[in-house]
């Protein structure tokens, strides 16, 4: 048994094959929220070797884009109530959608509705702009992020 | 005529590349036609010159090798002379006659983490920082780019955001990730300043992080704005404030 670990027994569930994807729904040069849940699916958790995705903390559920305004609502839920992780967890999100989104979108991060107890305060640290980037310039924390998204790359 | 019959369209003029990351801020020299200075998350400071034969801006000069991590903010003093810049490394930095031989920089080490924004009072003699370790420095500005600690203030529960002198009395207002507007008054000549009013969300306030703040030019009127999607408005019977009366609320 590990020690330690927040959550320690997570539940796990197979990766998800072959999503298919809606052709008609969303315009060419716009934002397709099958393709963006497919780049943050594989992120790692910061507390256990599997995937985001895996332990149900995104789905196909997890991105809405608004293409009228070029905004994208991300919402995760956190494996458990009190996880203190959420905060990381939002910053890999964010981390790997910079390299992968163009400039002009807004994006919102949140945890879902009622998953996690200090829903408002997580909330509010992942949608401040300055302290996102604050953190990312933090040495240690930005080597745990890099170890999280680039975990299928090692 | 009425406002809007006017055409108040703004043209660009002209685009000024230079920064390699995100530019956070950007500041008109007060004294100097046509010079301006950016802050970048890529650890520069530009001037910027606009020729009085082309009307064309150039860089002038990269202040660089100082900080270590992205510079948030900038302030030029009310002279022109000296340009204070804030950033995430921790420190504020006061240069004097940078791009040239006698160029100076005071580094002012103090706050634990991110500082955030710099302001200089109306007559340049006080220089006001604040950071995430939720304090305001106020610092007293002596000869040859000097600086002393004049105070610290503590009240703000949260990361300070952005602090700014009231145009034309030493008055120090700063706002917060706690939601609140606090402001700061000296009753003495001792610079003893204590928070004399906090506007927060049972007043009036905001009810998120207060991003920035901003003044008219007779300082009657104040704007903020905030995370909670509203710009406020306020005002203050500064006459009365003027008189020596005593702190007139907002």
């Amino acid at each position: 048994m590990t020690l330690g670990l927040i959550n320690a027994n997570p539940v796990v569930q197979a990766k998800k094959e072959g999503l298919v994807r809606r052709e008609d729904q969303y315009r060419d040069d716009g934002v397709d929220p099958l393709e963006m849940t497919k780049y943050v699916r594989d992120i790692r958790d910061p507390e256990h070797p599997y995937t985001l995705e895996q332990l149900r903390v995104v789905s196909e559920e997890s991105v809405t884009v608004d293409d009228k305004l070029d905004r994208i609502l991300i919402t995760f839920t956190p494996t458990i109530q009190h996880c203190s992780m959420a905060n990381i967890i939002g910053l890999c999100l964010r981390a790997k959608l910079k390299e992968c989104l163009q400039l002009h979108y807004k994006v919102d991060i949140r945890v879902s509705p009622g998953s996690h107890a200090d829903e408002v305060s997580v909330n509010k640290q992942l949608n401040d702009k300055e302290r996102v980037v604050a953190a990312l310039e933090n040495p240690n924390l930005r080597q745990l992020v890099d170890e999280c998204i680039y975990s299928d790359e090692i | 005529m009425k406002l809007m019959d006017k055409n108040l369209g703004l043209v660009e003029v002209q685009k000024l590349e230079g920064h390699t990351d995100r530019v956070w801020n950007v500041a008109w020299n007060p004294a100097a036609d046509g010079v301006l200075a950016s802050c970048s998350a890529d650890k520069t400071v530009r001037i910027w010159e606009q020729s009085s034969l082309t009307r064309s801006w150039t860089c002038k000069a990269v202040l660089e090798g100082t900080h270590t991590r992205t510079v948030k903010s900038l302030a030029w003093s009310p002279s022109g002379k000296l340009l204070a810049t804030a950033s995430f490394d921790g420190t504020t930095c006061v240069w004097e006659n940078f791009a040239t031989d006698s160029e100076s920089v005071s580094v002012l080490q103090v706050h634990e983490s991110e500082v955030k924004s710099v302001s200089w009072n109306a007559s340049g003699s006080l220089l006001a920082t604040c950071g995430r370790d939720k304090s305001v420095w106020i610092w007293e500005v002596l000869p040859e780019n000097e600086f002393e600690c004049a105070a610290v203030l503590t009240g703000h529960s949260e990361d300070v955001k952005m602090v700014l002198w009231h145009p034309t009395m030493d008055v120090l207002f700063s706002c917060s990730y706690d939601n609140t507007i606090k402001i700061w008054w000296s009753e003495d000549e001792y610079g003893d300043y204590n928070c004399v009013q906090t506007l927060g969300e049972l007043n009036n306030g905001h009810s998120s992080t207060v991003w920035s703040i901003s003044f008219n030019a007779a300082g009657d009127k104040m704007v903020t704005c905030s995370d909670d999607l509203t710009v406020k408005i306020w005002k203050t019977d500064i006459s009365m404030m003027q008189t020596g009366e005593g702190y007139v609320p907002w």
